[in-house]
C-alpha cells in the first residue's frame, strides 16, 4: 500500500492505539517531537516505548502517563543531566509505574537491524564482562556454530508503529533523510506501520545522490508535513538544535507541577502548527 | 608563572595521551573536551568518531549531545548507527576509546548505570549507551575522571563496562582480545595498569599535588610506581586553545555569561 498524506491528528489516530509497542527514533537529530505531543493529546495509554536515547520526547510521554514500559540504552538529557520524569515514574511510580528494559547502544542498533532484516534476533560481540545480562533476561549468549565463539543475542525489535521525522517527502510520498540518520530507516522497516513527519513536501528531490538515505512511498504508512516538527531537536539544513531549551527542560521536568503546567500550555493547548515558529527561532 | 585549574590540568593530560594517527571513539562528557583539544593542538589529523555515526569530525565547539549538527557538517562521513556499531566498532577499526565514568575500580571496570542496587537504586544514572562495547572493541581505552573517594571505589555497584575484570588475565576470559584500560587521567595524577596484576598504579603526579591527596581521594589502596614522574604543566598554547574552545562552546549553547 502506498503512503497517504494526512493530518497529524489523523495519522496518530489511525496508526497508534492503547497498548502498542512504539518506536520514535532520531539520534539527537530529527526527533519527532510534534508527533509525540499529538500522542499525548490523544491520551494514548499503556505504550511500550522503544528508543535508544529516551531523551526529552519520552520524558514528556512518560510524564504525561502514556507509557507502561521503556526499552532503552542511554537515559539522560545529554550534557545536562537526568530525565526527571523518567526517573520519577521508574523510582516513584508517578504518574504511573514504569517498567524498564535496558540494553547497550550496540544491542539496540543490532536489534533494529535484525527487525528490518526479518530476523528473530540479533547476534553480536557485545556485553562481554558486563552486568546487564544479569538483570535483563532478554540478553542471552549463544555459541557460533562454526567457530564456537560466544556471542550476545537480543530479540529483534519489531514495533507496532515507528514514528520518525525527515527533511523531505516528494509529491509521490518518497522520503529523504540527510545528516545523522541514526536508526530511522531500520526502525521504519522493522515496524508494521510507520508515521513520517517531514519539514516540507517538494515536487522532487532534485540533484540528490543515488546513495541518499531514502524510503520509497510503499515502505511507509502515513506522511505528515510539519515544519519545525523536530524542535527542540533539529533538522539539518533547516534549523539548529535548541540546546538552550534542552537546558531549560531540566527545571521544568524536575518538578511535577511545573511539568504539568508546561504540558497544559504547550502540548494540550498546542498543536503541530506551533512548531514553525520554533523552527524560525532556531535558524542559522 | 602559568596559572591553571586542576580540571584544566586533567583535560590537557588526557589530550596528550592521543596521537595524530589515532582513530578515537569519543565518549560523552569529559572525553570530548580532551579529544578536541588534542585535535586543535598536537594531533590535527586525529580521527574523532562519535556514536551518532560521524567519522572524522572537526567541531568548532564541543557538542552538548553526541549528535549535534556540527559533528555531521564537519565530518568526513556520517554513517547510520547500526553501521557505526557493527562495521566500525565491532569490526575492530578503532584504536582508542575515550570514556568517563561515575564509578571506577582499580581494574578500570566502569559503572555508569546505578548507585546502589539495580532494582532499587539510590541514584539511577543514564546507563551504558555505547560504552559496554566501546570498552571491549576498541584497541585500548583511556579513562578520564575527577578523582574522589565516592567515584574511585573498591567495588563498583554495577559493572556497566568491562575493564580488566578481576585483574591479571581475567579480561581475556570473557573472550575479549583488546588491551582494555591503558591509562587513567585524573585531576591529580595519571595511572597506568600494572603489567601483570593490571591494577592501576600512579605513574605521574600533577605539579603541586601530594601523594597524600591522591590517597585521600581514592577508595582503594593506592600503589605508586617505583619511579613516579611529575606531569608537565599545561603550556600557554594548550591553555589558550582549551579556554577558547570552552568559551565558544558556552556561547553556542546559550549559557548565561
Amino acid at each position: 500500500m502506498v503512503a497517504r498524506f494526512m493530518s497529524l491528528k489523523e495519522a496518530v489516530a489511525s496508526c497508534v492505539k492503547d497498548g502498542d509497542t512504539i518506536s520514535m527514533e532520531g539520534f539527537t537529530h530529527l526527533i519527532p517531537h510534534a508527533a509525540g505531543h499529538e500522542i499525548i493529546r490523544q491520551g494514548i495509554k499503556d505504550l511500550t516505548l522503544i528508543r535508544m536515547t529516551p531523551d526529552m520526547i519520552y520524558d514528556q510521554l512518560i510524564g504525561a502517563g502514556c507509557a507502561k514500559k521503556l526499552v532503552f540504552s542511554w537515559g539522560g538529557n545529554p550534557g545536562v543531566g537526568s530525565l526527571h520524569r523518567l526517573r520519577d515514574a521508574y523510582e516513584k511510580g508517578w504518574p504511573t509505574k514504569l517498567e524498564i528494559e535496558e540494553h547497550s547502544h550496540a544491542a539496540m542498533a543490532n536489534a533494529y537491524d535484525a527487525g528490518a532484516a526479518g530476523l528473530p534476533c540479533a547476534v553480536f560481540k557485545g556485553y562481554r564482562g558486563a552486568e546487564l545480562p544479569r538483570v535483563n533476561p532478554n540478553i542471552k549468549f549463544i555459541e557460533c556454530p562454526f567457530t564456537g565463539e560466544s556471542l550476545a543475542a537480543v530479540p529483534a525489535i519489531r514495533p507496532d508503529v515507528t514514528v520518525v521525522h525527515a527533511q523531505k517527502a516528494n509529491k509521490k510520498g518518497d522520503i529523504l533523510f540527510e545528516g545523522i540518520v541514526g536508526v530511522q530507516k531500520e526502525a521504519v522497516l522493522a515496524a508494521k506501520k510507520s508515521i513520517i513527519t517531514v519539514e516540507e513536501i517538494v515536487d522532487d528531490f532534485g540533484d540528490v545522490s543515488p546513495n541518499a538515505v531514502m524510503l520509497p512511498n510503499w515502505a511507509v504508512t502515513a506522511i505528515v508535513e510539519i515544519p519545525g516538527g523536530a524542535h527542540p531537536s533539529y533538522a539539518q539544513g533547516y534549523y539548529s538544535r535548541d540546546n538552550a531549551f534542552y537546558k531549560a527542560w531540566d527545571p521544568i521536568a524536575r518538578d511535577r507541577e511545573a511539568f504539568q503546567a508546561w504540558l497544559e500550555e504547550h502540548v494540550i493547548k498546542g498543536g503541530p502548527e506551533d512548531f514553525a515558529a520554533k523552527r524560525d527561532a532556531n535558524k542559522g | 608563572m602559568v596559572e591553571y585549574t586542576p580540571t584544566e590540568m586533567m583535560t590537557v593530560s588526557a589530550a596528550r595521551a592521543l596521537k595524530n594517527d589515532d582513530v578515537c571513539f569519543v565518549g560523552i562528557g569529559m572525553p570530548s573536551a580532551a579529544c578536541n583539544l588534542a585535535r586543535l593542538t598536537h594531533a590535527p589529523e586525529i580521527t574523532l568518531i562519535y556514536e551518532s555515526g560521524t567519522i572524522g569530525t572537526k567541531p568548532d565547539v564541543l557538542p552538548l549531545s553526541i549528535g549535534d549538527g556540527e559533528l555531521c557538517e564537519t565530518a568526513v562521513n556520517t554513517v547510520a548507527v547500526p553501521e557505526m556499531f557493527r562495521y566500525w566498532l565491532q569490526g575492530g577499526k578503532i584504536s582508542v576509546g575515550f570514556l568517563g565514568a561515575a564509578q571506577l575500580d582499580k581494574y578500570g571496570n566502569i559503572n555508569t548505570t546505578v548507585i546502589g542496587d539495580y532494582d532499587n537504586p539510590k541514584v539511577r544514572l543514564p546507563g551504558g549507551g555505547g560504552a559496554p562495547e566501546i570498552a571491549t572493541s576498541c584497541g585500548e581505552v583511556f579513562l578520564v575522571m575527577k578523582q574522589s573517594k565516592r567515584g574511585f571505589v573498591n567495588k563498583i555497584d554495577f559493572v556497566t563496562s568491562l575493564g580488566h575484570g578481576k585483574g591479571g588475565e581475567d579480561r581475556a576470559s570473557y573472550g575479549v582480545d583488546t588491551k582494555g584500560p591503558s591509562r587513567l587521567i585524573t585531576d591529580l595524577c595519571i595511572m597506568e595498569p600494572h603489567p601483570v596484576g593490571k591494577q592501576f598504579i600512579v605513574t605521574s603526579i600533577h605539579p603541586g599535588v601530594t601523594r597524600e591527596e591522591i590517597i585521600e581521594n581514592t577508595g582503594w589502596d593506592v600503589e605508586f610506581a617505583d619511579e613516579v614522574a611529575e606531569t608537565a604543566i599545561p603550556s600557554e598554547e594548550e591553555l589558550k586553545v582549551l579556554r577558547a574552545l570552552h568559551e565558544r562552546t558556552a556561547k553556542a549553547h546559550g549559557d548565561q555569561q
